[in-house]
């Protein structure tokens, strides 16, 4: 019973922060939308731990805890490797940027200059 | 050398102001009127007041891209502003300007020509697992590149036309990934790669990007950067 309780508390905090930061707008939806729907499929099974043993059984799987486990795993990797594909395309979009910005300040110092040569001969 | 085409060296610095001011003077004293852009790589210090009051062109980065970065911007400031040849040299004054010459008229021939240190010319030396690095990045390239190379990191290249266009928007912008991945790239897209062989002065101001204790890292990271340079599409 105390096992329950912890991972219902745990379920159920989680939920609240991320539906916290979507209302804060801290969050993109796309992402709030992922973790509200990780939280939502999570939180019966916080409650009820034993929700999965009968499906596990027929996979040959001991505990419904060990399937959920290894899947958690397996999530957690892929979120990872996405969030590194998502931060290496932002930092070739902040380069493309920072370029534009370099070579934009380069063309104005070039303007400002010969329009000082114009109106001071 | 042909006058009528426009030629562009381009020197990526970073906190190079002692040594940048001399640089420019001297490519101008060997090739007056030529344009020199200066890449600052958002410096600490005063490199790009330096290199204005120099007389060169200066582009300055918002933040630290490294050297790649560096030297992809100045690729497309060539390709924006219509220039038929770059140069790429170091800000520090290890090449000399003097060979700028050879390389031009080298290009009458390759689309990109690289200024080797380790050709026969001059008394530049490295040992250990770093000379190992170099040793199996000339040695794989050069069989890529179907050509001699034999200094395949050197930061002193010359290239025209299209090349620079392809590097204003391809150039590798990693750690080793500058200097490897560009050859690899040159040479899949069907374009002529060859040395010329060049002496390297000591560096007149600065401290080298690499300490002797990295170069186990050097050899590990430029077998890999070689590795991503083939594999990638």
């Amino acid at each position: 019973m105390r096992l329950v309780f912890v991972t219902a508390t745990t379920g159920l905090i989680m939920l609240v922060v991320i539906f916290e930061l979507l209302r804060r707008r801290q969050l993109r939806e796309k992402y709030g939308a992922l973790w509200l729907v990780v939280a939502a499929a999570v939180l019966p099974l916080a409650f009820v731990p034993t929700l999965l043993d009968g499906f596990t059984s027929v996979l040959g799987i001991a505990s419904g805890l060990s399937l959920f486990l290894f899947l958690s795993v397996v999530f957690l990797f892929l979120v990872s490797v996405h969030l590194s594909w998502e931060s290496s395309r932002l930092e070739e979009e902040t380069r493309s940027l920072s370029e534009e910005i370099a070579l934009l300040r380069a063309d104005v110092a070039e303007l400002q200059e010969s329009r000082e040569r114009v109106t001071t001969p | 050398m042909a006058t009528d085409e426009r030629l562009l060296t381009i020197l990526p610095a970073w906190n190079e102001a002692e040594s940048i001011d001399a640089v420019i003077k001297e490519i101008h004293q060997e090739f007056p009127g030529t344009d020199i852009l200066v890449v600052d790589d958002c410096s600490r210090d005063a490199t790009a007041a330096v290199a204005r009051s120099a007389g060169a062109k200066v582009v300055r980065l918002p933040y630290n891209l490294g050297v790649g970065g560096a030297r992809r911007l100045g690729y497309r400031y060539a390709v924006e502003h219509g220039y038929d040849i770059a140069v790429q040299m170091d800000a520090d004054g290890q090449h000399d300007p003097r060979y700028i010459r050879d390389m031009v008229a080298a290009l009458a021939d390759a689309d990109l020509v690289i200024g080797a240190r380790f050709a026969g010319e001059g008394e530049y030396r490295v040992r250990g697992p770093r000379q190992w690095a170099m040793k199996l990045l000339s040695m794989a390239l050069s069989a890529i590149a179907g050509t001699r190379l034999t200094d395949t990191t050197s930061g002193f290249r010359a290239c025209r036309g299209e090349l620079i266009a392809f590097y204003s928007t391809n150039f590798p912008v990693e750690y080793l990934g500058d200097t490897v991945d560009t050859i690899v790239q040159a040479k899949r897209s069907g374009y002529v790669i060859k040395q010329i062989p060049v002496s390297m002065r000591p560096r007149q101001g600065g401290t080298p990007s690499a300490s002797p204790a990295k170069a186990m890292v050097y050899l590990f990271r430029s077998g890999l950067a070689l590795l991503l340079a083939l594999v990638r599409r």
